[in-house]
């Protein structure tokens, strides 16, 4: 049985905040709806809405010809519309299955039926593609597994109306395949799929129609077909979107030092005798699926994983570097790709996030607040950061505004060599040329800048060269002339 | 930097803006909720006993939050900073204990008095600071619970207290214990001296939580461990100094306390650990780490004391139920602090 949904002018306010307006539109059962919007736009919103987690302030949501107002979740899983959330959440302790059934356990008078639930785990894990036992704790699992557990949950469930915020951000291209054959396969089944994203190439791909939403308003519907892209993107940010990418600095010239070599860095289990450099003004790329080791590779040079290296060397001194603090010294500093786990205190103030890197540049031996707050403003200035108030808490910046607290933060150290770990996940397509400007001007201003990117195209609109890895061994380094998306996913897989 | 439409601009901003103005009005009415508390208790105090609201008896309730009170400002730093010390009152007694048979050993050795004394007070906060060193170690090297540690050393604490004074008490020489008494009895300008020492180490303590790196790289790590050690803070370090001063802290409250009684026993420092804790999260400090203030937390002290002084002088509730009274103060103020976001 399918799930009609309307949308009857649908109001939402927060307090005396109206986050949407009037939203009103219907969603055929079977079809894949695309829901574009910058951040803030009010998508997260309205999903919320749909899947119980917020009631509407206004207006009516319809299922199935009838008024519906959810008192939870779980009123709205009982109507089979399932929210498959952009942060994940579940129970690291537990194990695949349990997590699967965590809320719906499966009981044979008093007790727990681990064999039957076994078995649909493992029915649905394999409709997903995920070939893990369902008995792994999911703490063993990469963020990729743990978003396909997600889904995988939501199709145990029976959902019929799927909502995918962002379902591709952390998956490799393989995986992502695998998914978009998931979707087809739910849809001819006739499920519904709401598929919010920021990658507009998917959203092409996948989606039958898209639905645009502009500062809680519904802007525009059509059939996926009638847009290009760089329509859809005109029509979330309401402006002619062009200039994505700076133009590209010269590369360095072969004979300029490296500010930054690294000769034989391993980090045991994730990444094998890697070897690289990068020189003052060049933007160097790792490109690699998920789990290829990047990131650990990046944790390990900074100390924060066990590892054994060769040498390291900033501007042609030997160095050696035991924990980040060691590294910012010397110069050297890393952006997470995890921004609320590991990037920012997002119960803290701007100002604070700001200055923990460099703090003791403020400490005489009394911290001041009134220097703290001007290099606040300088970095709002500089960083194009929205914030309301003058200093309010992090947690209340939109994502892309976030990132580019993290990325001042990173920066304000006066770093020589910086590594920047997905600098774009998880923001609006605005923010995102901002941040590639920023990086551009990083590299112009003599840094050395590593991008960690999961993006292809980010890694050739922004990189001199690009660094390929995969299973935690350097798979080839590719010059300015052979950056194309086949190339490096050619061997990101190995099939080259 | 690209221009947004000025209608989101605008319309996102006023949202933020009033966002923060509701946030800050429910911090302030929740930074006010002990204060109110103690005014409320005072009040009550008062009606109750004319004795109350005079000032003998404040001055006595405050030299009486004098030992939970400094105790209470070191353990702010470590619950700060998401650790938990349990071991307090037993490490108190501990020390009062091995300063008590320094100044006994030292008494016949020919040295001036003033010298013994001076060299048993600054045993105690050496003491401390070493016992808070040994727990900041095994927590951040040994890689094991703060409760755990500190549970395990409450109980070797407290044990070879009893093992050193045989089951009964230590007690100070006569001449020794004329000599330090006013260490514990004397004013100044009126205002006894555990008082001022209290209002001292709660100035020092706020200075260094609130205007130095190190106090910000405490709330960082309390806040989120893992963002600090990413930003470069020594999360290690950090901890470990926070119970260091924790432990020089309860050197000093020692130091004030054995010249009260001249003595120690297997019942010194009994459940000072529940007051302790008790005053940094009624003072509003939370329990998860992440911010709170000395402020506060000498209020939640003089709070505590104030109802221990109530029940001493009224018979409502029997005396004997003081501790009962503040574990379901604790108790109480935890539960106001789940609904925080």
């Amino acid at each position: 049985m399918s799930v009609a949904v309307e949308f009857d002018r649908i109001c939402k306010a927060f307090g005396p905040v109206q986050v949407l307006h009037d939203v009103s539109f219907a969603l055929q059962p079977g079809r894949v709806c695309g829901l574009l919007g910058e951040n803030g736009a009010g998508k997260s919103t309205l999903m919320k809405i749909l899947s119980g987690y917020e009631p509407a302030s206004g207006g009516e949501l319809r299922i199935n010809g009838r008024p519906m107002q959810f008192a939870g979740p779980r009123a709205a899983e009982a109507q089979g519309i399932v929210l498959i959330h952009q942060e994940l959440s579940l129970a690291e302790d537990l194990s695949i299955a349990q997590n699967m059934f965590l809320g719906h356990e499966k009981k044979r008078g008093p007790w727990l039926d681990d064999a039957a639930m076994r078995v649909d785990a493992l029915a649905a894990l394999q409709q997903v593609g995920l070939d893990v036992d369902p008995d792994t704790p999911v703490k063993q699992l990469i963020v990729a597994e743990k978003q396909l557990v997600e889904i995988a949950k939501a199709v145990a469930r029976h959902a019929r109306l799927l909502i995918m915020d962002e379902p591709t951000a952390t998956l490799t291209p393989g995986e992502t395949e695998r998914l978009f054959a998931l979707i087809a396969q739910l849809k001819a089944e006739g499920v519904t799929v709401l598929y919010i994203s920021h990658k507009l190439d998917e959203v092409e791909r996948v989606t039958d129609e898209v639905v645009v939403l502009r500062d809680g308003r519904l802007v525009a519907r059509h059939d996926t077909r009638e847009l290009t892209r760089q329509q859809m993107a005109s029509l979330m940010v309401g402006r002619e979107l062009s200039d994505l990418y700076p133009p590209k600095g010269p590369p360095p010239t072969g004979d300029a030092p490296p500010r930054l070599a690294v000769r034989h860095l391993s980090v045991p289990g994730w990444a094998q005798d890697l070897s690289f450099e990068v020189r003052a003004g060049e933007i160097l790329g790792f490109a690699g699926l998920v789990g290829a080791g990047r990131t650990e590779l990046f944790e390990g040079l900074l100390g924060l994983r066990a590892h054994s290296v060769g040498s390291v060397a900033i501007d042609g001194g030997a160095v050696r570097i035991r924990n980040p603090r060691e590294a910012a010294d010397l110069g050297l500093t890393y952006l997470s790709e995890d921004r609320k786990g590991k990037g920012l205190h997002v119960a803290f103030g701007l100002r604070e996030n700001l200055t923990l890197m460099a703090l003791r540049r403020y400490a005489t031996p009394w911290l001041r607040p009134a220097a703290e707050q001007q290099a606040l403003d300088a970095a709002v200035r500089e960083f194009g950061i929205r914030s309301g108030a003058r200093n309010p808490p992090a947690s209340s910046l939109s994502g892309g505004n976030q990132q580019k607290l993290a990325l001042a933060k990173v920066l304000h150290p006066g770093p020589k060599v910086v590594v920047l770990d997905e600098p774009t996940r998880g923001v609006d397509v605005g923010a995102k040329r901002d941040i590639y400007h920023l990086v551009q001007g990083l590299a112009t201003a003599g840094r050395g800048v590593i991008v960690v990117s999961s993006e292809l195209m980010e890694l050739i609109g922004l990189c001199h060269r690009v660094i390929v890895m995969r299973a935690g061994r350097l798979q080839a380094t590719l010059g300015a002339g052979q950056l194309t998306e086949e190339e490096l996913i050619a061997h990101a897989t190995g099939t080259r | 930097m690209p221009q947004e439409p000025a209608s989101t601009a605008t319309t996102g901003a006023a949202a933020r803006r009033a966002g923060a103005g509701r946030a800050s009005v429910a911090q302030r009415l929740r930074a006010l909720g002990p204060v109110l508390g103690l005014v409320a208790l005072c009040v009550a105090g008062t009606l109750l006993n004319a004795d109350f609201a005079t000032l003998d008896n404040v001055m006595n309730v405050l030299t009486r939050t004098a030992f939970i009170g400094i105790i209470a400002v070191g353990m702010s730093f470590v619950i700060i900073s998401g650790g938990i010390d349990l071991s307090v009152g037993s490490m108190a007694a501990l020390i009062a204990g091995a300063v008590i048979m320094l100044m006994n050993g030292l008494a016949g050795s020919g040295l001036p008095v003033l010298a013994i004394v001076a060299a048993g007070m600054g045993f105690a906060v050496a003491l401390g600071a070493l016992f808070g060193l040994a727990h900041g170690l095994l927590i951040t090297r040994g890689r094991i619970e703060p409760f755990i540690v500190t549970l395990g050393t409450l109980g070797i604490f407290c044990a070879y207290l009893t093992y050193f004074s045989n089951g009964g008490a230590l007690t100070l020489d006569n001449a020794l214990a004329d000599a330090y008494g006013p260490v514990y009895y004397a004013s100044l300008a009126g205002v006894p001296v555990p008082v001022w020492v209290l209002l001292l180490v709660a100035l020092a303590g706020g200075l260094i939580l609130n205007r130095t790196a190190y106090g910000r790289y405490v709330q960082a790590i309390g806040s989120n461990e893992q963002v600090a050690r990413y930003a470069a803070v020594d999360v290690d370090r950090i901890k470990v100094v926070t119970y260091v001063l924790l432990g020089a802290c309860v050197g000093i409250a020692t130091l004030l306390y054995v010249p009260r009684l001249g003595s120690a026993t297997p019942t010194t420092g009994l459940l000072w650990e529940l007051e302790a804790i008790a005053a940094v999260i009624v003072g509003g400090t939370a329990l998860k780490g992440g911010s709170g203030s000395i402020t506060g937390t000498l209020v939640g002290a003089v709070l505590l004391s104030v109802i221990s002084n109530i029940l001493n002088l009224t018979s409502i509730i029997s005396v004997y139920l003081n501790a009962a009274v503040q574990g379901f103060v604790i108790i109480a103020v935890a539960f106001m602090q789940r609904r925080r976001p």
